[in-house]
């Protein structure tokens, strides 16, 4: 009874959210004269053919792999109470860094691509760490920080990729690095088609998927099962109670951002291994401010965000056959915004509810308590019930003995 | 502080989204037009920057239109998301759905276009600014233009007309595509002035391709370049032109134009009288041209037609008669260039 009220309370915002962005969407559709339901038709129609379809499919996985990974990147930080933005410049400095050195690199087949995600890791960490030094050391906001760093990160990744990491010929309109060889190329998992008896596309299924889901449970398990994961989420619902119960909130702050900033990291390469094999001006940007959306979307759980990232995805493929059907493809990017500001309304309202429920239910109201004395008259984003639930009312109640 | 952390991600995120609004600003013009039924059914894949950018991709449906009256058929256009990670997915759905000829609009299609050309063997593509050589398909077809022989003339004409000796390039993105301008651009103004000052800028850097789409840089920089005592300032920036236009009006100062007319395209009296000229690179010549062919059946592909001065492909435009009285030197210039007496650099000297 009480999981399904969790899990119905998890849900209940952000089903709302989208329920609600869509209601607006159409009316704005009808307002610009396009059907609703036609144009909703055609963005659930994967084509005629099986060989259309799968590969629909696997354009939406293909793409909603990045933005898990990116919003993964930004939730890390965010259940710390910890804004992220620069995602985006660790990202780009992680991939161009990457691919220049998986091409400069030669060594057997995983070890390569291990090399190549661990370099991708540690740019996107030392980037990420750098905020999180100015901040425990100096006391910059790390807002200020990450987009000031991002700019940082652009111009450099620019510098590298057109100065010393540069492999196309001169004259070439596309920059790009040199070519990673066949050894760090990561396998696709089209074997997969054939082995379910699919239509198998000539689009290939990124394998980076499984280093995603990898990631993703990972990440999941840290947050919910460690000592790690229960000092990082008390240090987002209140900072001071989770000093005062012995976390060493400024090394909380580096460990979270390094996580983060390496999480950051893997964004560039499903992109990298799994298609380009180099990284290049034309290379895929923005991808970390989308993180971001995802992630408040996702509430910053993983699974949430998981579907998060594949609702983004499926409609950002849509854009395509909307266009064929003469319908503007604007209408994606009006869904789009519309659920990210629903979503934080959401997640506001469902919060102020829930401390309402606390305050006038007192002492007696077990469960909900959790939810109402989470404190952060700001820490939105970060604080939920599935969080405080999570957590348990004796994490609440008696920090200083659970901490122990 | 939170909130406005979150305010602040907020906009960023709506703007990573939004950026798709300027990206298929015209695109609500798009869908399937004209109708005859034997003519060929033609796919236009655009660019970030998309319909309606008032230069470089509506000049590229110019030559679609104009194509279709020629010789019937229809077109079906395309505008890629917001950050353009779904180029594949344009050109794959029109070649699925039978469109042929495709032509995709912009040098960044150069990635992907080898890769789904081979997979439709019997659909010829075709890609402006791109190369159709080494694609890894034989369908490919590259329309080129020698934009540094236009932007050459664009600076004897701003040298020309300089009175402070000192003009300006805007850039939009540093790409050897830009580049290319900027030494046109350069060694046409020294060849009429070698002691003349050229202010080179550029609004984003490789990789970062907002400096085609964001007029509030283009303003900030061209405005320094003005007061900087610069009297002409030339903008190859795309549709960041139009800030370089509004800081030359606000400091009553000249600019050249890019791609197309734009005394014609940018729709403001007080921004047409500050253009000078536009170094002009007829898309939609190339475009109608390569249908043409293509209705003729003499389209091979793995080849590129490269449109310069001696095709009339790239050239200056006299709207507004700001350069009628220096025509004559600049069809010296022309010819010097189309006799080989003068060869443009391709690459900036530095």
């Amino acid at each position: 009874m009480t999981a399904v009220r969790k899990v119905g309370a998890t849900l209940l915002a952000p089903v709302l959210a989208v329920a609600i962005a869509l209601v607006i969407s159409a009316v704005v559709m009808v307002a610009i004269g396009v059907d609703p339901f036609r144009a909703l038709d055609v963005m659930v129609d994967f084509g005629d053919s099986p060989t259309q379809q799968v590969t629909a499919i696997v354009v939406v996985l293909n793409r909603a792999v990045p933005l898990f990974l990116a919003g993964l990147a930004v939730a890390v930080a965010f259940r710390m109470g910890l804004f992220n933005i620069g995602v985006e410049g660790q990202y780009r400095l992680a991939t161009v860094l990457a691919a220049g050195a998986g091409a400069a690199i030669s060594l057997p087949g995983p070890l390569h691509l291990v090399a190549i995600i661990v370099v991708a890791m540690l740019v996107g960490a030392v980037w990420a760490g750098i905020v999180a030094v100015l901040k425990v050391t100096r006391g910059v906001s790390e807002v200020i920080s990450s987009i000031m760093l991002n700019f940082i990160a652009l111009g450099l990744a620019s510098f590298l990729l057109t100065g010393p990491l540069r492999g196309s010929e001169p004259g070439a309109s596309i920059i790009t690095t040199k070519d990673i060889p066949e050894s760090g190329w990561f396998p696709s998992l089209n074997g997969l088609f054939d082995a379910l008896g699919l239509a198998n596309p000539p689009r290939q299924l990124y394998g980076f998927l499984l280093v995603a889901v990898l990631v993703g449970v990972v990440v999941a398990v840290l947050l919910k099962r460690t000592r790690f994961g229960f000092d990082l989420r008390a240090t987002g619902l209140s900072a001071s109670a989770a000093s005062a119960s012995g976390v060493d909130a400024k090394r909380m702050v580096i460990t979270t951002m390094l996580i983060s900033g390496a999480i950051a990291g893997l964004i560039g390469l499903p992109d990298l291994l799994g298609s380009d094999h180099n990284y290049g001006t034309e290379f895929t940007s923005g991808l970390g401010f989308l993180g971001i959306a995802v992630a408040l979307l996702g509430r910053n759980n993983p699974v949430g965000i998981a579907l998060a990232a594949l609702l983004f995805a499926f409609l950002d493929r849509a854009a395509v056959p909307l266009q064929i059907a003469g319908i503007p493809s604007s209408v994606v990017t009006i869904i789009q915004g519309t659920i990210v500001l629903a979503v934080v309304i959401a997640n506001e309202v469902a919060r102020r509810i829930a401390r309402r429920q606390a305050e006038s239910g007192g002492a007696v109201a077990a469960p909900p308590a959790g939810d109402g004395s989470s404190p952060g008259p700001g820490s939105a984003p970060a604080t939920g019930p599935a969080l405080t639930n999570a957590t348990g009312a004796a994490g609440r109640t008696d920090p200083t003995g659970s901490a122990q | 502080m939170k909130l406005a952390a979150l305010a602040i991600a907020g906009s960023l995120a709506l703007a990573a989204c939004a950026s798709d609004e300027t990206g298929s600003g015209g695109g609500s013009g798009s869908g399937a037009s004209g109708g005859s039924e034997d003519g060929p059914k033609i796919g236009l894949a655009y660019d970030t920057g998309g319909r309606g950018d008032k230069s470089f991709n509506d000049s590229a449906y110019a030559g679609v239109e104009a194509a279709i009256e020629a010789n019937g058929g229809e077109v079906q256009e395309l505008s890629p998301n917001a950050d353009a990670s779904n180029r594949a997915d344009l050109l794959t759905q029109l070649a699925d759905d039978g469109y042929n000829p495709i032509i995709a609009v912009g040098f960044n299609y150069a990635d992907v276009i080898g890769d789904v050309a081979e997979q439709y063997p019997d659909t010829q593509f075709a890609i402006v600014d791109g190369t159709g050589v080494d694609v890894g398909a034989d369908n490919v077809t590259g329309l080129q233009f020698a934009a540094n022989q236009g932007s050459f003339l664009g600076g004897v004409a701003a040298a020309t007309k300089s009175e402070t000796g000192n003009v300006g390039f805007v850039g939009g993105v540093q790409s050897p595509l830009i580049e290319s301008f900027e030494a046109g651009f350069t060694a046409g103004a020294k060849a009429v002035k070698p002691d003349i000052t050229v202010q080179v800028q550029y609004i984003s850097p490789a990789g970062d391709f907002s400096g085609f789409n964001d007029p509030a840089r283009g303003q900030i920089v061209a405005q320094g370049m003005y007061d900087a005592g610069a009297d002409i300032v030339y903008a190859a920036a795309g549709g960041s032109g139009i800030g370089v236009f509004q800081a030359a009006a606000a400091s009553g100062k000249r600019a050249i134009g890019v791609d197309s007319d734009q005394y014609e395209t940018v729709g403001d009296p007080a921004l047409q009288a500050v253009i000078m000229t536009s170094v002009l690179k007829r898309v939609d010549n190339a475009v109608e041209a390569y249908i043409g062919s293509f209705v003729d059946g003499s389209v091979q592909g793995g080849q590129d037609v490269v449109n310069d001065l001696s095709t009339e492909g790239v050239g200056l435009s006299y709207s507004g008669g700001f350069i009628d009285d220096i025509k004559s030197t600049i069809d010296d210039y022309t010819q010097q260039i189309v006799d080989g007496e003068i060869t443009v650099p391709e690459t900036p000297s530095n």
